[in-house]
């Protein structure tokens, strides 16, 4: 099981829990992960399935490379993070 | 309609009249957001706003109490592709009630060149086929934006099946079915970005917004790129206003609600000066179908201003004697006598997208 965690400033628009989720790839993470709140999964990906452009994630201290499919492999206790480009504005 | 709903780069303000005159009414909401559209719908009062997160993507909320508390709901979203360069929303510019007798019913015109359509007030939207798969759609172009997008829609008052759309860059569309088949409509427009032998295509036009008078919206007035245009025929063909001072350029329309010969603009040099001419803010209004125009300038900065009005920046209310108007100043001004005199609310907001009177 891999755990997810969310940049704190997601949080002041959707509630962000620390989710443990199976999945051997980023992409099956973060599905079944996400799948109890699609509008949280749309924080995070566009509807076709890609990493928002300011959007990036590590696993185990890596940002993904594919973040198109979210391929990139997930172990056994991986570590996901999820968080947000700096952009200014 | 004595509420002002604000939609700026940074929130969404509200302000009240009462009393002692125009006021800000509670905090903002979605502080430091960019609101890209909101709409009050008339039929019930449920409170729609679109946002544009820098980093997570567009947003739309709803609020049935007036804007105290707000209920999130999925955006229109594209649909799903393995092509490498799948369309995705990009920005929601424009929502619009459907008919009276179609409760629920909301129209959203999104970037890139979507229109889509909910029945049960935003829970759930389904884009319009028949217009995403128009065989021009690989000439339909970006105005200010990568890929176009459609910041009108009017739904006639008599009719909601007849619907007008404004496009940027795609030109004006009108359907008789409700949407099940589109015609591409604006005949007369021309825009001299365009090379000179295809510069009257229809779906080359740069309508920045198209307006209908309500009590008779077979006339419609255009703020186009390249100046400004008055249809008789819901804007089956345009014809375009000449010699207007002090300039045609600008991206705001007004039409008024009962009489066809009204309009208001907020003129600004040109496309590649998006200042007020000489520094000089003004409005100007016809009375006359655009024969003759009067600079209103009453309240409105003395000294030189650089103020600019989006499209969704200046509106009336169902009088046509109340305006609202904001600027990417983030200036904020009333008139209760049809532009006339204008009254500054505040300068001091963030840039202002949106005002819309409820």
């Amino acid at each position: 099981m891999a755990t997810i965690r969310f940049t704190p400033n997601l949080a002041k628009h959707r509630e962000t829990p620390t989710i443990v989720t199976p999945g051997t790839t980023v992409r099956e993470a973060v599905d079944g992960g996400l799948a109890q709140d699609p509008l949280l999964k749309s924080y995070v990906l566009d509807e076709q399935g890609r990493l928002r452009k300011h959007v990036n994630i590590f696993v185990d201290g890596t940002m993904v490379s594919d973040r198109s499919a979210l391929s990139d492999p997930v172990a056994p206790g991986s570590e996901i993070y999820i968080m947000q480009a700096l952009s200014g504005g | 309609m004595d509420r002002l709903h604000v939609g700026t780069r940074k929130g969404l303000f509200q302000f009240q009249r009462g009393k002692s005159g125009w006021a800000q009414s509670g905090p903002p909401a979605f502080l430091a957001e960019p609101v890209t559209a909101l709409l009050e719908d008339p039929r019930d009062g449920t409170l729609y706003v679109a946002l544009q997160h820098g980093h997570f993507g567009c947003k739309m909320h709803r609020s049935s109490d007036g804007g105290a508390s707000w209920e999130e709901i999925p955006t229109p979203t594209y649909p799903v592709s393995d092509a490498p360069d799948a369309p995705a929303l990009e920005m929601i510019w424009s929502l619009a009630p459907g008919g009276k007798d179609q409760p629920g019913k909301i129209w959203c015109g999104t970037i890139p060149g979507g229109l889509f359509v909910s029945h049960d007030r935003g829970s759930s939207w389904e884009i319009n086929r028949p217009l995403w798969d128009q065989p021009s759609r690989p000439n339909w172009f970006g105005g200010g934006y990568d890929h176009a997008g459609i910041h009108s829609i009017i739904v006639d008052p008599r009719d909601p099946d007849h619907i007008l759309i404004g496009v940027s860059c795609a030109g004006c569309w009108v359907t008789g079915d409700g949407g099940k088949s589109w015609e591409i409509v604006g005949r007369g427009m021309h825009g001299d970005y365009l090379p000179p032998d295809k510069a009257f295509d229809p779906v080359g036009q740069d309508p920045h917004l198209i307006a209908a008078t309500a009590s008779q919206p077979d006339r419609v007035w255009c703020q186009h790129h390249c100046g400004i245009y008055v249809s008789s025929d819901f804007g089956g063909t345009f014809t375009e206003i000449t010699d207007v001072a002090p300039s045609n350029f600008g991206f705001a329309v007004i039409a008024h609600p009962s009489r066809p010969d009204t309009a208001w603009f907020a003129p600004a040099i040109r496309d590649a000066f998006r200042v007020p001419v000489d520094g000089r803010f003004v409005v100007t209004r016809t009375d006359d179908g655009g024969k003759s125009f009067r600079q209103q300038s009453r309240g409105l900065p003395e000294g030189l201003s650089y103020d600019l009005v989006y499209r969704h920046g200046l509106v009336c209310d169902d009088t046509g004697e109340r305006l609202a108007m904001g600027s990417t100043t983030g200036n904020l001004w009333v008139s209760e006598n049809g532009g006339d005199d204008w009254q500054l609310l505040s300068s001091f907001l963030p840039p202002i997208a949106q005002v819309a009177f409820a």
